[in-house]
């Protein structure tokens, strides 16, 4: 185990290294996925998030947690472009998205899904995650409205890419119910799903476990892992559940009153006694 | 075969095979000329109210404003046909297709402009501004002056031009005198608008940029969320939707002899919204329904005897009343749902007597 912490460790390092050497040059060689540095937001006299620094490598599971009202919400908005950060800078893949719109985000590649589930309540199952493949779709407004040959090839291709996204979240069968009619712990699905349909590099789930029952979480948990293996995806997460964050996040930071309380790998954070205290009080 | 396209088969179906039977019926003289006037009428306000659903169910914005395309579309095109048939000699079909074209490309520039500062609003607000841009429209063309002789055409602001030569005068736009357009709207040029425009509608609804503006509707912050860029297809379907009304009010000025500015006020906008509330948002054929039904019923009460006609919109706002009373008052829902299962369960008893029967 220690060796193992060591291997991490020394790669860590490396990576480091590289990143170094790779500033300056157009080259990408470092495996940072996102990077955020010192992120501010400030809402009239209330400072949300204050000097956030977040490294996420690529194909990692990160964990963004910390009590009610810690400012995680905030942080996953200023990533997507919801709102604007006062201070600081958002890297992804190197390229600097601060300030963009969420259009412009998500074409760059970050989708999210919401605390809150919003999905498309009074289309189809197969459409909402149609939708999500809008901007990888080439036929124009008026090659739809004529029914030119290139919108049925690019309907029946899109059909079908949205039917094995489907197939992965074990959705097909309810492919033509209306979403809203959905199950709660299929609604949380299908949302992952058309985050996934726009192609991202990375994709942030603002907590996926909300309202679910244990097993529903041990499910919730596989699935997860499954995507980020099947896709190759990062993922950054907000979670509660601290079953499921100990679970499967491999890395986290801990937010408290918008200010990062702690940072490491999972078990230590959670052992940390500062961690502890924020969240059960001296 | 899809769901979607299934429905949207249905609805044009039964609209083209209503206007075959209807036209068969008028072309073997069964129909008498109010009938007809009808039918050309119901035609116009089906193409407005569809082209409605667009906005209000599709895009999900209520917009008040819908006779003021249709204004500019009915006066942009008698101005075309009346220069077509007059000065440059065209023949009348000719000049009439050039003239919707031009109504409904008007309607469009006008809902390109208008869109851009109102489909930054939402709600509430956005119909205010729709409400106000409609009666905007309707008070230009009330002090547009066309009029034209030997010389050229002339145009007034607010006052008829001056110096006309009398002889060979042409008076195109009378401000709020209103605009006598050849008489060129029957029965099939409506049945043949009707049905491109059905057509375009649902292809536009059925395609991802129609699947964008319904995503839009459902919930926006997601639709960002997933690349969407919203305000491009707020303003793209709001702009196809004038564009359609624009070319209903160009079939409806044809239609009439004089046509007064003021006839395309907040009330047409009102009258074409109650028909897609009543007849469903987002539903084009219910949308067709309920035009037909509820236009007709008022002609038809007139029709009935002369006593009736005094009470004939009192009626009118009775059954109004009704319809969204059966329609979303919880009692009456409660009501359709008992009675729905009480079918349902009949087809199972059924069912389970004949399955029982196969096993013994």
């Amino acid at each position: 185990m220690s060796e193992l912490k060591k291997n991490t460790a020394e790669v860590q390092g490396e990576k480091e290294a590289a990143k170094k050497q790779a500033v300056g040059s157009s080259e990408k060689s470092n495996a940072t996925m996102l990077e955020v540095r010192e992120l501010s937001i400030q809402f009239g006299g209330l400072r949300a998030v204050d000097g956030l620094n977040l490294k996420i490598k690529k194909h990692q599971l990160y964990g963004l947690i910390g009590p009610n009202g810690a400012g995680k919400t905030t942080v996953f908005n200023m990533l997507t472009g919801v709102y604007k950060p006062t201070t600081g800078a958002i890297f992804l893949d190197g390229v600097n998205i601060t300030g963009k719109s969420p259009v412009e985000i998500n074409k760059s590649g970050i989708a999210r899904t919401f605390q809150n589930i919003r999905l498309f309540k009074e289309m189809s199952v197969l459409d909402n995650v149609k939708v999500g493949m809008q901007n990888s779709t080439k036929y124009t407004t008026i090659e739809g409205i004529l029914r030119l040959p290139r919108y049925f090839k690019e309907e029946k291709l899109m059909t079908e890419r949205a039917v094995e996204l489907l197939k992965v979240f074990e959705l097909n069968g309810e492919k033509n119910a209306l979403s809203a009619n959905l199950p709660y712990g299929k609604q949380r699905k299908l949302e992952i799903a058309r985050a996934l349909a726009t192609n991202p590099k990375l994709l942030l789930l603002d907590e996926p476990a909300a309202g679910m029952n244990p097993n529903e979480t041990e499910e919730l948990m596989n699935t997860i892992r499954f995507v980020r293996d099947k896709f190759d995806m990062t993922i950054l997460l907000i979670e509660h559940d601290m079953k499921l964050v100990s679970g499967i996040c491999e890395e986290l930071t801990v937010l408290n009153f918008g200010q990062e309380l702690a940072q490491g790998e999972t078990s230590a954070v959670l052992n940390d006694p500062k961690v502890i205290t924020a969240y059960l009080g001296d | 075969m899809k769901k979607t396209t299934k429905n949207n088969l249905i609805t044009f179906g039964g609209t083209l095979i209503l206007c075959v039977v209807l036209g068969i019926l008028m072309q073997a003289g069964k129909l008498n000329s109010m009938t007809m006037g009808l039918m050309v009428t119901i035609g116009i306000y089906i193409i407005a109210s569809t082209s409605l659903n667009l906005t209000v169910g599709v895009l999900g914005e209520l917009s008040l404003g819908h006779a003021g395309f249709m204004c500019i579309g009915a006066f942009s095109s008698a101005t075309v046909s009346q220069i077509l048939i007059n000065n440059a000699g065209a023949p009348n079909w000719l000049a009439f297709t050039l003239a919707i074209l031009f109504g409904a490309l008007m309607a469009a520039i006008f809902g390109f402009l208008i869109g851009i500062p109102v489909m930054r609003l939402r709600g509430d607000y956005l119909a205010i501004v729709t409400l106000g841009f409609g009666e905007i429209l309707k008070s230009l063309f009330n002090n547009i002056y066309i009029t034209s002789d030997k010389n050229g055409l002339h145009f007034g602001f607010t006052n008829p031009p001056k110096n006309i030569d009398t002889a060979t005068k042409l008076e195109i736009l009378r401000g709020p005198k209103g605009t006598s357009a050849p008489d060129l709207t029957n029965f099939w040029v409506v049945a043949a608008v009707l049905l491109i425009c059905l057509i375009i509608l649902m292809t536009f609804i059925d395609s991802k940029s129609g699947r964008a503006c319904m995503a839009v509707r459902d919930n926006y912050i997601a639709a960002q969320s997933v690349g969407i860029n919203v305000t491009k297809f707020r303003l793209m379907a709001f702009t196809l939707s004038a564009a359609i009304a624009g070319a209903a009010g160009a079939l409806y000025m044809h239609s009439l002899a004089n046509m007064l500015p003021k006839k395309f006020d907040y009330n047409m906008s009102i009258l074409i919204l109650v028909y897609v509330v009543l007849g469903g948002l987002g539903s084009l054929r219910g949308s067709i329904i309920a035009t037909i039904v509820l236009y007709a019923i008022p002609g038809l009460l007139r029709g009935i005897n002369q006593e009736i006609v005094n009470y004939r919109m009192l009626i009118y706002a009775i059954i109004l009343i009704c319809l969204m009373l059966w329609k979303n008052a919880p009692v009456f829902i409660n009501m359709r749902e008992k009675i729905k299962a009480k079918f349902k369960n009949k087809k199972n008893e059924a069912a389970d007597l004949t399955s029982g029967g196969a096993e013994a």
